[in-house]
C-alpha cells in the first residue's frame, strides 16, 4: 500500500529547512553591514594557501583514482538498489528468488575480484 | 495532533497543515538546541579524557559556551573570496544544513510520533545521506582554492566508499525486519533476543553488522579516526577553509546533526529505537522518546570516546578498510543472513 500523502510533510519540511538555512546564511551578512563588521579589502578576499599567493589554478589536475572510486560506487550502489526489493520480498519468492540473487551477486563478485586484481582499489 | 487543532475550530485541511508545521518545528528546533549542547558535550568529554576541564567559564559549568560561540560567529563578517563562485559558495552551506535536517523526517521518536510514516523510510535516509556529499563537494569546488578542493575530493570518495557497505548493512537489517518502514524495523526488534531483549544487536549474525555500521557511520560523518577531510596538518581546515561567519558554522551544525542522526540510526536499527532495552512491563512506564534519547546519548558518548583515543587513519588505509574489508564482509553477511533466514524462517 502506497501512502503518497505521507510525502507532503517531507516537502513542507524541506521548504522550512531551506528557509531556515538561507536565513542563517544571509541574515549575518546583513547584520555585519549594520554593525560595521563588513569591511573587505583585496588581501582579505584573496584565497588562503598558507600565506603564499596561489601557485597555479586549483582546478587544473586531480588524481584519476577518484574517478575510479566514483565509477565503482555507481556499480555497487546499483547492486544495492537491486537488493532492496529482493530483501523485503524474500518470504514471497522463496528458494528460486534466493538462488537467483546469489547468481547475480556471484557475477558481481567476479567483477569485484577483477577490479581488485587489476589494482583499482589500491591507493599505494 | 491534527485532532487538537480541529477541536479549536479549524477546518481539517488547515488543522493538518498547522499540525504538520508544529511537528516540523518540534523536530528542527530541539535538534538545533541539541546540536549546540552536543558540541559542548563533545568538548567536555574530550577534555575529561585528556584529564583537563572543557569549557567552564561561560555560564554555569560552561553550559552557555555553544551559544556564546554561536553569537560570535553570527556577528562576524562573511568573507566571500574574489576567486570563488559566489552563488555556489553561498548555496553549499545551505544544502549541507537542509539535508542534515531533512533526514529526521522519518525517525520514529515514539510509537505514533513520526513526521512522515513512509514505507521506504530506510531508503529515504540512504538517499538523503547521499545528498549530503553535494554540500561538501560544491563548497570545495566553489572556493576555487587548492586545499578545499582536495578536501572535497577526499570527502566525496570517502563518503561514497562507506555508503556502499552501509547499503549492504541496511539490506541485512531489512531482511530481518521484512520491511524498510522505520516503525516495522523497530517493532521487529520487540523481544527479538530470547523473547526478552529488544534489539537486533543480540543476534550473533547481526552483531558483527552492527559493529561494521558503527565504524562506517564514523567514516560517513568524517569523525575521529576518519577525519581526513579536515586534517589540519595537510589541508588547513579542509573544505571549510575559505568560509567564515555563520556559513562556516552551518557546516559545523550540519556535521553534528549528521553525527546525531548516525547515533540515532545505530539506536533505531540495532538497539530497538524507542523500545526499552528489555521487554519487561514496568520498563514501559518510562516514555519511549526517553529511551531513544538515552540510546542516542550513549552512542554519542562512544563517538566522543573514539575521537579522544584513536589516532587518525592514513587515506590509503581508509580506502582499503572501506573497499577491501567492509565491502566484502558486508556482502558476505548479506549472503549469510539471507541464507539463514531461508533455512529458518522462510523455509519453503
Amino acid at each position: 500500500m502506497v501512502e503518497l500523502s505521507q510525502y507532503l510533510p517531507i516537502f513542507i519540511f524541506m521548504v522550512i529547512a531551506l528557509g531556515l538555512s538561507a536565513l542563517f546564511v544571509f541574515l549575518p551578512m546583513g547584520v555585519a553591514r549594520l554593525t560595521g563588521a563588513h569591511n573587505p579589502d583585496a588581501e582579505k578576499l584573496s584565497e588562503y594557501e598558507c600565506g603564499f599567493p596561489a601557485f597555479e589554478d586549483p582546478r587544473s589536475q586531480f588524481d584519476v583514482r577518484f574517478y575510479l572510486v566514483a565509477i565503482l560506487f555507481i556499480i555497487f550502489d546499483l547492486e544495492a538498489a537491486f537488493l532492496f526489493p529482493w530483501a523485503v520480498s524474500l518470504d514471497l519468492t522463496g528458494w528460486p528468488g534466493w538462488i537467483t540473487m546469489m547468481v547475480f551477486l556471484f557475477e558481481l563478485i567476479i567483477g569485484f575480484a577483477y577490479a581488485w586484481k587489476k589494482g583499482a582499489l589500491e591507493w599505494e | 495532533m491534527t485532532d487538537f487543532f480541529v477541536n479549536l475550530g479549524m477546518s481539517y485541511e488547515w488543522a493538518w497543515f498547522v499540525a504538520t508545521v508544529c511537528g516540523i518545528l518540534l523536530i528542527a528546533l530541539p535538534l538545533m538546541l541539541g546540536v549546540a549542547m552536543i558540541i559542548y558535550a563533545d568538548r567536555k568529554i574530550w577534555a575529561a579524557m585528556a584529564l583537563r576541564r572543557g569549557p567552564n567559564v561561560v555560564g554555569p559549568f560552561g553550559l552557555l559556551q555553544s551559544f556564546a560561540d554561536g553569537l560570535k560567529v553570527f556577528l562576524q563578517e562573511t568573507i566571500v573570496p574574489t576567486a570563488a563562485n559566489k552563488g555556489l559558495f553561498l548555496i553549499a552551506p545551505i544544502i549541507t544544513f537542509t539535508v542534515a535536517l531533512m533526514a529526521w523526517a522519518v525517525i520514529p521518536f515514539n510509537s505514533g510520533a513520526i513526521l512522515a510514516d513512509i514505507n521506504i523510510g530506510l531508503l529515504y535516509i540512504l538517499a538523503i545521506s547521499s545528498l549530503g556529499v553535494y554540500g561538501v563537494v560544491i563548497s570545495g569546488w566553489a572556493s576555487n582554492s587548492k586545499y578545499p578542493f582536495f578536501s572535497a575530493m577526499r570527502a566525496a570518495a570517502q563518503m561514497i566508499s562507506y555508503e556502499v557497505s552501509i547499503g549492504f548493512i541496511l539490506v541485512c537489517v531489512i531482511l530481518y525486519a521484512g520491511s524498510s518502514n522505520m516503525y516495522q524495523i523497530v517493532e521487529a526488534q520487540r523481544g527479538f533476543g530470547l523473547g526478552i531483549v529488544n534489539g537486533f544487536f543480540f543476534n550473533i549474525l547481526l552483531f558483527p553488522i552492527f559493529v561494521m555500521f558503527l565504524i562506517s557511520s564514523l567514516a560517513e560523518t568524517a569523525r575521529a579516526p576518519f577525519d581526513l577531510t579536515e586534517a589540519e596538518s595537510e589541508l588547513v581546515a579542509g573544505y571549510q577553509t575559505e568560509y567564515s561567519s555563520m556559513s562556516f558554522a552551518l557546516f559545523w551544525l550540519g556535521e553534528y546533526a549528521n553525527v546525531l542522526l548516525m547515533c540515532t540510526l545505530n539506536a533505531v536499527l540495532f538497539f530497538g529505537g524507542y523500545l526499552p532495552p528489555l521487554d519487561i512491563g514496568f520498563l514501559y512506564v518510562i516514555p519511549g522518546f526517553v529511551w531513544l534519547l538515552l540510546k542516542i546519548l550513549f552512542f554519542f558518548f562512544v563517538f566522543s570516546w573514539v575521537k579522544a583515543t584513536v589516532p587518525r587513519f592514513r587515506y590509503d588505509q581508509l580506502m582499503r578498510l572501506g573497499w577491501k574489508v567492509f565491502l566484502p564482509l558486508s556482502l558476505l553477511f548479506v549472503v549469510l543472513t539471507s541464507g539463514w533466514l531461508m533455512f529458518t524462517r522462510f523455509a519453503a
